[in-house]
């Protein structure tokens, strides 16, 4: 008897469905697009890109006229904008990102190079605060490659006073009785200790001059690391580092060497005193020992 | 004496399992152990895949496709449930680790194949959509760059591959994404083997581009999603990264891509901007991301995670956490996207017919415990 129950109770069980089994309804088949290979097709734009369709076939041969904020062009514009804003007002405790772009423009200058207009917010990464700033690029477009150069007015980018930690770090280096040094910031895993935080920033400031001058509309740098920061003896006022910094330029996925000496005191700034791009570094990249 | 036999029964289905229950139970210890917010080199990657298979053999099953060009495994974790009612699934596939540097993408990898193991039982959707579709998940392509960049500190930034020096040069590696069958060598590319978008000598040159192209070209009917994980930028791209050319279904690809984006965002706040490569990055050629469209898969996205610029690649172990459960959030919202475009009515509804093989078993066995339990009181 008890093995006609379990029979009854297992077919019961199979026609109404037990709670585990998920079902499986008659499948769709797959909506995949016609063939989507070789044939060219203007790109059909919605909504707030309609505006810019015809900028797009043309971007890639610079464009003009009002940009998509989104896009490269304004973007890279920004981006240079964010460089300069680090070089006027960068120290140890006061550094810029680029947060958004609002809008831009863009025209030519007759021959002689492009100018942008942008409407930007600039994010200070240390007071972790957002501000607008209008701001001006001009691209210079001549035989050999010239800095872009920047106007910029921001709302309120001095607002937060970094005077008083400044003077204190500088108090703090220059009594030192052993110069400092540091290596690799961030390291390997994004690390910075935090008493050498102020020399990654300030390795930071004065990167970004290099990253000022060298860029174009057809880079978009960033800093990779600090390979190395040494503090030098000076005989003035300024404390003198000497820098190895890496530079990552996103449009030729590089990463470029250069060396940096630069002053700095609380009261005049990063002031870059030298700067040499080393050779890409070829013997670093054969592989180690083992597998 | 009935209420023996039962017993017995009772104990040796128990027993039979006893030594693969070992083995998941200690499988799901390492799990449990594994820190999702470190960086792991690939030794430890590739134990952790044992791990996880062990410790989810119903879910978890791994494949070998392919071998780097220094001879390592490229290994893939394929998600899936058993699928009851015989019908084929479709597929998903994710891939991370193709540039070598971008660190987040692989520890994002892992962080998804760990998100889904702990919620597939709970989260009914998820569950119904891992009984419908496979996702197949590479936690590191490019094998031997990872490895490379964990060698010393100056090998850190590394971003290619490391195949050896072409016959007039001294410089290694090839940029994977840019090797593909995809409009290889047309833009967006160097042919100077020393710089960092090298195409390689011919499209699917590399071992490791060819071993993906293989194995997604024998599945490319059923897959429904190619996602590609890189780092930096917070960017969604859809094919194509060539100017001139679009995808048919460009409208959709840029919906669903901000769909994506608007859920990421209410994470942490964060924004990713979506577009195709020429539009909001640079243009290209020769990506896998390309190639997957091209050869007919509907939705094809590279995702570029944290940050934009302040860390770059040597994104810091504390934003591992933040990173990658907005970018989890953005890779459901693309894949139940397409899985319920594939099964338009993926409802819960009642049986059409006999549940098969698998189901009659879990009916058996709860009949029995019934029976036990019933037996055991009238006793």
């Amino acid at each position: 008897m008890g093995l006609r129950i379990i029979v009854v109770l297992a077919v019961l069980m199979g026609v109404t469905g037990s709670p585990t089994t998920t079902v499986r309804p008659e499948t769709t088949s797959v909506d995949t697009a016609a063939h989507p290979n070789s044939i060219p097709e203007t790109a059909e734009e919605t909504g707030q890109n309609e505006v810019f369709s015809e900028e797009e076939a043309a971007e890639d041969v610079m464009a003009t006229g009002e940009l998509n904020p989104n896009h490269y062009p304004a973007q890279r514009a920004a981006k240079v904008v964010q460089h300069y804003l680090t070089t006027r007002y960068g120290s140890p405790y006061r550094l810029f990102g680029l947060h958004r772009v609002h809008s831009g423009n863009a025209e030519d200058v007759g021959d002689s190079g492009r100018k942008y207009q942008l409407e930007i917010s600039v994010h200070e990464i240390i007071s972790n605060t957002t501000q607008k700033c209008s701001a001006e690029v001009f691209f210079p477009h001549g035989q050999k490659q010239e800095s872009p150069q920047v106007q910029a007015s921001c709302e309120e980018l001095l607002n937060i006073s970094t005077k008083a930690q400044e003077e204190a770090l500088y108090q703090q280096y220059k009594m030192n009785q052993t110069l400092l040094s540091a290596q690799n910031l961030p390291d390997s895993h994004g690390h910075i200790e935090p008493d050498v935080k102020p020399l990654w920033h300030l390795g930071i400031v004065a990167s970004s001059f290099i990253m000022l001058k060298e860029s174009s509309e057809n880079t978009l740098y960033n800093m990779a690391q600090v390979a190395n920061i040494t503090q030098l003896e000076t005989e003035n006022e300024q404390l003198k580092f000497d820098c190895h910094t890496l530079l990552h330029d996103m449009v030729s996925q590089e990463i470029l060497h250069w060396k940096l000496l630069f002053a700095w005191s609380p009261a005049e700034g990063v002031k870059v005193l030298q700067m040499e791009q080393l050779p890409h570094c070829q013997h670093c990249e054969k592989p180690p020992n083992t597998n | 004496e009935k209420m023996k036999s039962w017993l017995l029964g009772l104990f040796l289905l128990t027993n039979t399992d006893l030594y693969t229950t070992h083995s998941v139970v200690e499988g799901l210890e390492s799990m449990q152990n594994y820190d999702y917010t470190k960086y792991h080199p690939m030794d430890e990657i590739y134990r952790w895949m044992e791990d996880v298979e062990r410790a989810n053999p119903e879910l978890i099953s791994s494949a070998v496709y392919g071998y780097t060009y220094e001879g390592r495994n490229i290994t893939l974790l394929k998600l899936g449930l058993n699928d009851t009612a015989g019908s084929e699934k479709k597929v998903i596939w994710m891939d991370c680790g193709i540039h070598a540097r971008e660190w987040i993408a692989p520890a994002f990898c892992q962080w998804f194949v760990k998100e889904i193991v702990n919620s597939y039982k709970t989260n009914k959707k998820l569950g119904q959509m891992l009984q419908n579709l496979d996702i197949y998940v590479t936690p590191v392509i490019n094998v031997d760059g990872y490895i490379f960049t964990w060698a010393n500190n100056s090998t850190r930034l590394w971003r290619k591959s490391r195949s050896l020096p072409p016959p007039d040069s001294t410089c290694y590696g090839v940029d994977l994404n840019r090797n593909f069958k995809a409009n290889w060598g047309t833009i967006g590319v160097s042919f100077d083997s020393c710089e960092n978008t090298y195409c390689g000598k011919s499209a699917g040159s590399e071992p490791e581009a060819q071993a993906v192209m293989d194995f997604v070209g024998t599945m490319v009917n059923q897959t429904l999603c190619f996602l590609t994980i890189h780092s930096a930028g917070q960017l969604i791209l859809l094919p194509y990264g060539h100017p001139e050319i679009s995808a048919p279904n460009y409208n959709e690809l840029v919906s669903v891509g901000q769909a994506a984006a608007v859920e990421m965002k209410k994470v942490h706040g964060m924004n990713y901007t979506v577009g195709t490569s020429p539009q909001i990055l640079y243009p290209n050629s020769g990506s896998s991301r390309d190639w997957a469209r091209l050869i007919g898969i509907p939705f094809s996205y590279t995702f570029e995670l944290r940050d934009k610029g302040e860390f770059g690649h040597l994104l810091p172990e504390d934003h591992i956490q933040p990173a990658c459960e907005e970018a989890y959030v953005g890779a459901l919202s693309i894949i139940t996207y397409v899985h319920d475009k594939a099964f338009k009515n993926s409802a819960v509804t009642t049986v059409k017919h006999f549940t098969l093989v698998s189901g009659f078993t879990m009916t058996i066995w709860s009949t029995i415990v019934a029976v036990f339990v019933t037996t055991g009181f009238m006793v």
